[in-house]
């Protein structure tokens, strides 16, 4: 290697460079926005994530409209009760394609060829939503509101989180879920969303001639994981 | 930049690429979610039935309401027997074997129910009452052995209870001052006054509302309306919701265990059950390194549906 094409040292121990370099590697803009797909990815399957994200852009939108107008708003104004309709309905709709979404990708079990972590990271963005949900129900100041929280607080009590996470204050349901959860909601799905584009998507399973595919924790060389293709 | 794009074509190498929209997709099932969530929302609406009052209950049920208000003023009382993080009620917390996670945080929001239900708001109402105070003078003036004879006298007597004009009357006993206690509870909770007094904290702003929620579940009316609306437990319970709504439908693996036996009957079912949950939802986290779950996408042609034109085209 000549002297004009070897890594300065300085270059070597720079963070940024080392940051930007992995992902050129491992996340280039051709994989962050594709415009081509193997063609076997054309099932309804497909579908499910897609609009389960696109359910949650709008649990987003309208939950921060009803934020906006502060926690009363929904309950005496038409145009509020119709704003929380279509929150109450994104939720619904973002959970019957999460689930379809899940159910689809286990039977693909998507998890293979180094894929694990993103199957690992959708699983917990089910059960963050489902806390997530949670509190927005408890956080209705209705009756549901009421009901749901006196009943649930006898099973957060009886883990030990009932001291911290009280279901029965209302501030504390409230912030947790216009703030925190959804930032935690959003923040891990792009996660999922990249490690889904960092890898692509899995083969279909067991393609003639293949060796069965197992589970793997992910590889650092990606290139190792390929099988026998069609 | 080919060192980076071949992590993929090499993955995908030999197999035909057809192009693909990604941002297109994305915009148009923002659009079409957002079609069908109005329609929903326009059709349909959203539940949202009104919440209950301490001071509609005292109104739609006065009896219950003072029931339950002597049941806290006797330390009787759900919450008042709960144990951690209420209190310390002995053996009160939900235990698997040896392991009481209840105990783990101590008593981290302290109510005493006869003070802070009770006696506390009488003692805000009774500036200008001398009746009241002469009540409340008498009722803490006494040891807890007559307390607890007039609660118990009075607590019976509420069976055969009527009401007149809103007032609660019962058979002419010895109850010491508990009627005049009760009765004035009552006449403050109907006015409303009592959901304030039991949100006061010494401070203008609040939003905990433990107070005036544990209240009410310690009654019988809430539960009440709770069962015309299909919530209880037995009813799959905080899985649904108010009026004909799907309701809260993903909690399902949560709220089935509450229908079977033991479950239903346990009395640390909640502990159990939010255990048992827990784990189920690690396996599933951990389905691609459990051998046989991690095999059954195999072995159930699911994936050859999905895959329908690949598997066609091999």
């Amino acid at each position: 290697m000549s002297e004009s094409t070897r890594e300065p040292v300085a270059d070597r121990a720079n963070w940024t460079l080392a940051l930007r370099r992995f992902l050129e590697r491992r996340l280039p803009i051709v994989h962050l926005l594709p415009d081509r797909q193997p063609y076997y990815v054309g099932s309804w399957v497909y579908i499910f994530g897609v609009v389960a994200i696109a359910a949650l852009a709008w649990i987003v939108a309208t939950g921060v409209l009803l934020v906006f107008f502060g926690p009363q708003w929904w309950h005496v104004s038409n145009i509020g009760h119709f704003v929380n309709a279509l929150h109450f309905w994104a939720v619904q709709i973002f959970f019957v394609f999460m689930v379809l979404h899940l159910w689809g990708q286990y039977f693909a079990a998507s998890w293979r060829d180094g894929r694990a972590p993103t199957w690992v990271v959708g699983v917990i963005v089910f059960a963050i939503s489902i806390v997530a949900t949670f509190t927005g129900y408890v956080a209705q100041q209705n009756f549901d509101a009421q009901w749901i929280a006196v009943n649930a607080k006898d099973a957060m009590n009886a883990v030990g989180v009932g001291a911290f996470f009280n279901v029965l204050n209302f501030g504390q349901m409230y912030g947790l879920h216009i703030l925190f959860f959804p930032i935690a909601v959003a923040t891990l799905v792009v996660v999922h969303l990249v490690q889904v584009r960092m890898r692509g998507v899995v083969k279909p399973i067991d393609p003639p001639g293949a060796e069965p595919p197992q589970a793997e924790l992910p590889r650092s060389d990606p290139h190792a994981s390929q099988g026998p293709v069609a | 930049m080919t060192g980076t794009t071949d992590t993929q074509a090499r993955y995908y190498a030999g197999i035909r690429m057809v192009p693909f929209d990604l941002l297109k997709e994305l915009v148009l099932a923002l659009l079409g979610v957002a079609v069908l969530i109005a329609v929903l929302a326009a059709v349909l609406s959203a539940p949202d039935v009104p919440p209950v009052t301490i001071g509609s209950w005292s109104q739609a049920d006065p009896v219950d309401f003072v029931t339950t208000a002597s049941a806290e003023l006797a330390g009787q009382s759900g919450t008042a027997q709960y144990g951690p993080p209420y209190n310390s009620t002995p053996d009160a917390a939900q235990a698997l074997g040896p392991i009481v996670p209840q105990d783990w945080a101590g008593i981290s929001t302290p109510i005493d129910t006869a003070k802070e239900f009770v006696l506390h708001p009488l003692e805000l109402a009774a500036t200008g009452n001398p009746t009241l105070t002469s009540a409340l003078d008498t009722y803490n003036g006494a040891d807890a052995t007559h307390q607890q004879a007039w609660l118990d006298s009075y607590t019976k007597a509420l069976d055969g209870a009527t009401v007149e004009n809103g007032q609660v009357t019962v058979a002419a006993g010895d109850y010491g001052p508990v009627p005049t206690l009760m009765g004035s509870l009552l006449g403050i909770a109907r006015s409303g006054g009592l959901d304030a007094l039991l949100l006061e904290n010494g401070r203008f702003f609040q939003t905990d509302f433990t107070r005036p929620l544990l209240f009410m579940g310690d009654g019988n009316y809430m539960s009440n309306l709770a069962a015309d609306q299909h919530l209880t437990g037995d009813q799959w319970g905080v899985m649904n919701e108010t009026g004909s709504y799907p309701g809260q439908t993903w909690l399902w693996l949560y709220s089935v265990w509450y229908q079977l036996p033991p479950f239903n009957t346990a009395p640390n079912a909640d502990l159990v059950i939010v255990l048992i949950v827990l784990a189920l939802t690690t396996l599933l986290a951990l389905v691609p390194f459990i051998p046989i779950l991690r095999d059954i996408p195999r072995w159930v042609p699911v994936h050859k549906l999905i895959w329908r034109r690949y598997y066609r085209s091999v």
